[in-house]
């Protein structure tokens, strides 16, 4: 009796000794299947592994469109470290995204977004947006507005060594 | 190789200066001070004035809308956009020139936002001289949203 109370003792000991000076764990970023502008469905979850940079984004957004040539940079110069960025566009249809997608030699997988993909990343009531997510799903840096490509250069490799 | 990179390089510099100084025409920035409204003060016109409510038309997306507007506020479409602009135009068309109108988007920083001017502009030429621009600094979000003015969601 006496060994199993120590037994539970220690066992809740461990557990908030754990708790306590545990690493502080980022939120799973929320999954989603959305259709791509120029291909098959696109779920987020089957780029864990990758680090992910999630553009929410808009055709008509000019802080959007200033962005997108040093993401099309990125994605080229780490692809092969695993880099892979989805851009979400919030524009109402695909209409304007797919000739645009062209016109920026846009190299990485487009999806057409809504309020509830929005809703679920607590709310995308601007734009731009970019999450960073690690190679487990788990979102690490959240951008809103016009962001330096300088600083997301630093955050992937900083990820990107992270296995 | 090198040249090829260079060459999308360039295009795609080209393409973002071009892109640039089309927008800059339609900048926020160029609307003046005198006819922007703050955030504080529509919330103090309406709540004084429910029965005198203006008409608030939101000139940006439907997927930000959705999310979150000004509750009584309708959508139109980002006026950037001639469809935008048409639906506006159609709108308004049996309306005063008169009629309190107040035009919000909020989907970039006020300095960046494509939408309100061309809407405010194409109501100035339809000969409305009541038209108000919400000023709002950052985006929706930040400026009406998370400061816990009335907000609603859905179409």
């Amino acid at each position: 009796m006496l060994l199993l109370v120590l037994g539970l003792l220690w066992g809740r000991h461990m557990r908030s000794g754990t708790q306590a000076s545990g690493p502080k764990q980022h939120p799973l970023a929320p999954d989603f299947t959305l259709a791509q502008v120029n291909g098959p469905s696109l779920t987020l979850s089957s780029y864990r592994g990758h680090v992910v940079l999630l553009d929410f984004w808009a055709t008509w957004c000019v802080p959007c469109r200033e962005e997108i040539p040093h993401f099309v940079e990125l994605q080229d110069k780490f692809r092969a470290q695993g880099l892979q960025i989805i851009g979400v566009s919030m524009d109402d249809s695909a209409d304007p995204v797919r000739p645009f997608s062209q016109q920026f030699h846009m190299n990485y997988p487009i999806v057409m977004g809504n309020a509830k993909i929005g809703e679920q990343y607590g709310g995308v009531l601007g734009l731009p947006i970019a999450f960073l997510l690690d190679r487990d799903g788990r979102i690490t840096k959240k951008h809103i507005g016009a962001t330096p490509a300088e600083v997301f250069d630093k955050e992937i490799a900083t990820l990107l060594l992270k296995q | 190789m090198k040249i090829r990179l260079l060459l999308t390089k360039s295009v795609l510099a080209v393409a973002a200066a071009f892109l640039m100084v089309v927008q800059v025409a339609g900048q926020a920035t160029a609307i003046p001070a005198s006819r922007q409204v703050t955030p504080e003060d529509l919330v103090k016109l309406l709540q004084s004035s429910p029965e005198q409510k203006p008409l608030m038309i939101q000139v940006g997306s439907h997927v930000l809308y959705t999310q979150a507007h000004i509750p009584g506020s309708e959508y139109i479409g980002p006026a950037s956009t001639e469809a935008g602009l048409q639906q506006l135009r159609k709108r308004v068309a049996m309306l005063r020139r008169t009629q309190l109108i107040v035009l919000y988007c909020g989907c970039c920083p006020w300095s960046h936002c494509p939408n309100v001017e061309p809407a405010d502009n194409a109501l100035h030429k339809m000969g409305f001289r009541n038209v108000k621009i919400l000023y709002i600094a950052e985006n929706f979000g930040n400026d009406w949203v998370n400061k816990g003015y009335p907000t609603a969601k859905g179409d």
